[in-house]
């Protein structure tokens, strides 16, 4: 069945509905926290059973199912055209979609996300690409990419490149890109730039043997996606490396479990390996870094996280009870403290030898 | 003490000059902003009342012009019976005269010293004599005096006086030059203290010509004199000791007994001999000899015994109707979606007869984030100043308005949200806390009136709310059918290459209900309610519609007939096929009846399969 097809039995389904004089509606699994389940054979959080119901009873629900169907039509059209568009672009096409109008990019970011639940396919089946640009990779490898105008060019990440890294593009699959040759032993992402851009100066890439994936906050998809390949494909273990704060511990949830947004596909971008190396709040005691007072949301998040299945281990749970305790987190940057190499001559190295690393 | 007493011990010391000086604050004149208001607030209050007690409709005008830096012209011009030549120097350059204690009633006079205040503000600061022409009606001559007042003696002094020639057929004008300060958009502005009066006074036309020329006009709403305040004895209950020796001094009555009968309100004769002998006086002493300490102990004898309480009917109040249509009109540019209004009952505090009014004004253009706006009047007068130790204040902060739609943190303190809180208070007697005259006490009577008033108002509000919310309701649901879902069905086949399904099926099972929608429309004088009811169940539905009116005698039209038509209400019988819509109309007249909003009931059918209307529970 190709895409078009599965497309086409949501229109077929609202129609047959319209047709015997029901009210017309689709469902699909329900996209909250309650229903994230463990799965044992991918080893990451996908949803589970429970299931939502879009339906016409309801204005919202109403717009809903227009909206999708012209969406639907809008990627028939694409595919027909060999055509892609951004996100960006398919909000800015519904300005001419009468009633069917987004009133912001979230709903139809959020409505690709639905799309993509009920036929089980990428939105990049979909010709929908985000409109981010992908992070940025430094490291002992050699990639090779497919360009626009259809060469393939290979691209060494520490010598073809310059201190920025190479730039990872919104796809990431196969007949785009795949890895020529490997030299480092390891990946190690990094939430913040400043970090990274510390790391790239004191050439930790080197130094450790590693690849440096720059996370950019959330990563995308593509940067997820990115990380699971070298993992799986080239069977490099994988380090994450955040600010101590909870906004950061569920940048290596997605990492490493997947997030709850796009639990539909976690086996396809989360990386169950990867390994959470700091800050950590007992960091923040054993290193007496610098920190900041936990304001009201940090507190909510946190004990948010506590009832998060994605954190429901030992490590966790004590982690971010001590942190509750100490009312403190603490940025990356806050190891500056002790000298600009104080994280790559000590607090790295110690770290990832707790962990089991040579440096 | 009343300040007449205080006044003159003081006078009696030091020239009305040094007085005026040292009591600048309670005369209304501590800042250059607010001597100019309350110079304006003086010649205002005195135009309307001469125009009331004629029996004449206000028109008045109010022109305020800059002169030089700091330094204004204010002319106040009405249109009433005039003045007497000879009386016009008392009236206007004397301070205190005429003023009366021992009768009391409902008056703007209780607030502020009077006209001759200004007057003397006016030359102490300007050096300038006030003007003032007056023609007492047609065929008379006008004349035009400026006088100043002599401040040692009190006494006015004419500097010119002539005979002119004047177009009005009556009425006056007075011209004051003062030292001051005109402001604008802010809360204590001439600007806001006419426009309150112009709500409180719906009677009254007025126009304002700003300094820069700006021309406000507020119109006239009724045509209907407000009710002539009646005089009334003072009540045992309320009496202080200054104003009972200053009646004792001056009664022509021979005997204490018949003194106490006859110069009070509820003391019979027998209850005056009670009095008199619980105080140990003999009921035959002349009230000129009663003594100090005998004085104080009627003051005792009263609280013993058991009396009616003075007579209620003396107060004017301005009316629900009246206030709405006033605050409507002040509050036009703002479009507010709900106003309501409520007017109690005269109550007692102390032997002083009261009532309370008051309006809520909610929705528009009014700023949603804000504190309340606060309107405050007594006796038909707004209050600008010392909002914070009023009682109005107080009663307000202490309701909980989150319960009637309004924020309030804590449930405690002024409430937010767009709109405006009106109380006034009328009373013979105002229990203002200083002489200053621009707050009232915290008397418990008051307040509990105050909140029951505004309790009233707010649940109106709440209603109106909750109605709202459920018309949103029913607004969406009537997008979802009429276009959202047409839609679905004809893109969905467009895309698959179908013929559009049918879907009237589908909108019963969506809608399943019968909706009725009303709207009120206003024009030529008349008052449209319309009522739509539309059937979207799968059956036909057979019920009794009622709406509510403010009275039948009102009503000029129904259509289709109605089944009944009772004081309050009209009842139609109402049977609807599946998809079928009716419609039922009546008109009233518009200059008798406000009428913003149908209160809609239905009988014979489940309330839960009907939108728009509530379940009929019998009349209230």
């Amino acid at each position: 069945m190709s895409t078009l097809d599965d497309l086409r039995k949501i229109a077929e389904k609202i129609y047959s509905d319209l047709e015997k004089g029901k009210v017309p509606s689709i469902t699909l699994a329900s996209r909250t926290k309650s229903n994230i389940v463990f799965d044992d054979r991918y080893r990451v959080w996908k949803y589970g059973e429970q299931k939502t119901t879009r339906s016409a009873v309801s204005l919202p629900g109403a717009y809903m199912l227009l909206r999708t169907i012209y969406v639907m039509d809008f990627i028939r059209k694409m595919i027909e055209e060999g055509k892609t568009s951004t996100l960006r672009e398919l909000y800015y096409i519904s300005e001419g979609w009468g009633e069917a109008k987004f009133n912001a990019q979230d709903e139809s970011d959020k409505l690709a996300e639905d799309l993509e639940i009920i036929t089980g396919r990428m939105r990049e089946d979909f010709k929908l690409r985000p409109e981010e640009d992908g992070a940025r990779v430094i490291g002992d490898i050699v990639i090779e990419e497919r360009t626009r105008k259809g060469e393939k060019r290979r691209i060494h990440c520490q010598d073809d490149v310059g201190d920025a890294g190479y730039s990872i593009p919104y796809n990431v699959e196969k007949d785009k890109l795949n890895f020529v040759e490997v030299n480092a032993d390891k990946i190690i992402a990094v939430e913040t730039g400043g970090m990274f851009d510390r790391l790239v100066e004191n050439r930790f890439d080197e130094k450790s043997n590693s690849i440096l994936v720059h996370l950019k906050g959330q990563p995308a998809r593509s940067t997820r996606r990115f990380i699971k390949r070298m993992n799986e494909e080239l069977n490099l273990p994988v380090i994450v490396f955040t600010d101590g704060d909870p906004w950061s511990y569920r940048i290596y949830a997605s990492v490493a479990y997947g997030a709850i947004k796009t639990a539909h596909i976690s086996e396809y971008l989360a990386t169950p390996s990867a390994q959470f190396l700091g800050v950590t709040p007992s960091d923040i005691l054993n290193y007496d870094l610098p920190s900041d007072d936990l304001n009201k949301e940090d507190v909510a998040a946190l004990q948010s996280e506590l009832s998060d299945p994605r954190f429901n281990d030992e490590f966790w749970l004590e982690e971010i009870k001590l942190q509750l305790e100490i009312k403190k987190k603490a940025e990356q940057q806050a190891l500056a403290k002790y000298g600009l190499d104080y994280v790559t001559d000590v607090y790295l190295p110690e770290k990832m030898a707790e962990m089991g690393y040579e440096v | 003490m009343p300040i007449a007493e205080e006044l003159a011990k003081k006078q009696k010391q030091i020239s009305v000059a040094e007085f005026f000086e040292k009591n600048k604050q309670i005369l209304g004149f501590d800042s250059l902003n607010r001597a100019l208001i309350t110079c304006v607030k003086e010649a205002v209050d005195n135009a309307l009342d001469a125009c009331e007690e004629a029996g004449v409709l206000p028109d008045i005008l109010v022109k305020i012009e800059e002169v030089d830096k700091d330094e204004y012209k204010i002319t106040v011009e009405d249109n009433g019976p005039g003045i007497i030549k000879s009386q016009i120097p008392h009236v206007f350059g004397r301070l205190l005269y005429g003023s009366r204690f021992h009768s009391l009633k409902q008056s703007r006079g209780q607030q502020g010293i009077g006209i001759s205040a200004a007057v003397l503000y006016s030359q102490l600061t300007t050096g300038k004599a006030a003007i003032i022409t007056s023609k007492i009606g047609e065929g008379f001559p006008a004349h035009k005096v400026e006088l100043i007042i002599d401040t040692k003696t009190n006494y006015p002094r004419i500097i010119k006086e002539e005979m002119i020639h004047w177009e009005k057929k009556s009425g006056t004008r007075i011209e004051l030059f003062v030292r001051g300060k005109y402001v604008k958009n802010r809360k204590q502005s001439v600007y806001e203290y006419l426009r309150g009066t112009a709500i409180v006074n719906p009677h009254a036309h007025m126009v304002f010509i700003e300094p820069d020329g700006n021309e406000i006009v507020f119109e006239r709403v009724t045509e209907e004199m407000p009710s002539q305040p009646r005089e009334i004895k003072p009540h045992p209950y309320g009496i202080e000791l200054g104003t009972l020796l200053k009646m004792l001094k001056e009664t022509k009555a021979k005997k204490v007994s018949s003194f106490l009968a006859t110069e009070f309100s509820s003391v019979s004769p027998s209850k005056a001999r009670d009095v008199v002998r619980r105080a140990g006086i003999d009921e035959n002493k002349r009230p000129h000899e009663v003594t100090l300490e005998e004085a104080k102990a009627i003051l005792e004898a009263f609280k013993g015994i058991k009396l009616m309480a003075p007579p209620t009917d003396c107060l004017s109040p301005i009316g629900e109707v009246l206030i709405k249509r006033g605050l409507r009109k002040e509050t036009m540019q703002l479009s507010p979606e709900f106003i309501s209004t409520d007017t109690r009952q005269p109550k007692v505090f102390a032997g002083t007869p009261f009532m309370v009014e008051t309006g809520i004004v909610y929705g528009g253009n009014l700023p949603k984030e804000e504190r309340v706006e606060i309107l405050r009047f007594a006796n038909r007068v707004p209050l600008l100043y010392q909002e914070g130790g009023c009682v109005i204040t107080e009663a307000i902060k202490n309701m909980d308005w989150r319960r009637y739609g309004l924020e309030q943190k804590g449930g405690k303190g002024i409430p937010y949200g767009p709109a405006i809180i009106l109380v006034h208070v009328a009373s013979v007697n105002i229990p203002f806390t200083s002489e200053s005259k621009e707050a009232i006490a915290s008397v418990e009577e008051i307040e509990k009136e105050i909140r029951l008033s505004l309790q009233q108002c707010a649940r109106r509000l709440k209603t109106h709310l909750s109605k709202k919310v459920k018309k949103e309701k029913a607004k969406n649901k009537f997008l979802l059918i009429s276009k959202i879902l047409p839609e679905i069905a004809r893109k969905c086949a467009e895309i698959l290459n179908k013929p559009v399904p049918p879907i009237d099926n589908v909108i019963t099972q969506i809608m399943n209900i019968v909706w009725i929608d009303d709207e009120v429309v206003k024009k030529d004088g008349a008052v449209e309610s319309r009522i739509r009811v539309m059937n979207y169940k799968d059956k036909k539905q057979k019920f009794v519609l009622y709406a509510e009116i403010p009275d039948r005698k009102f009503v000029q039209a129904i259509e289709p007939e109605p089944l009944e038509v009772r004081d309050r209400i009209i009842k139609w019988e109402v049977e609807v096929e599946p998809a079928e819509k009716k419609e039922y109309v009546f008109r009233m007249d518009g200059k008798e009846v406000d009428f913003d909003e149908n209160n809609l009931y239905v009988l014979g059918i489940d309330p839960v399969n009907v939108v728009g209307a509530e379940k009929w529970e019998g009349e209230k």
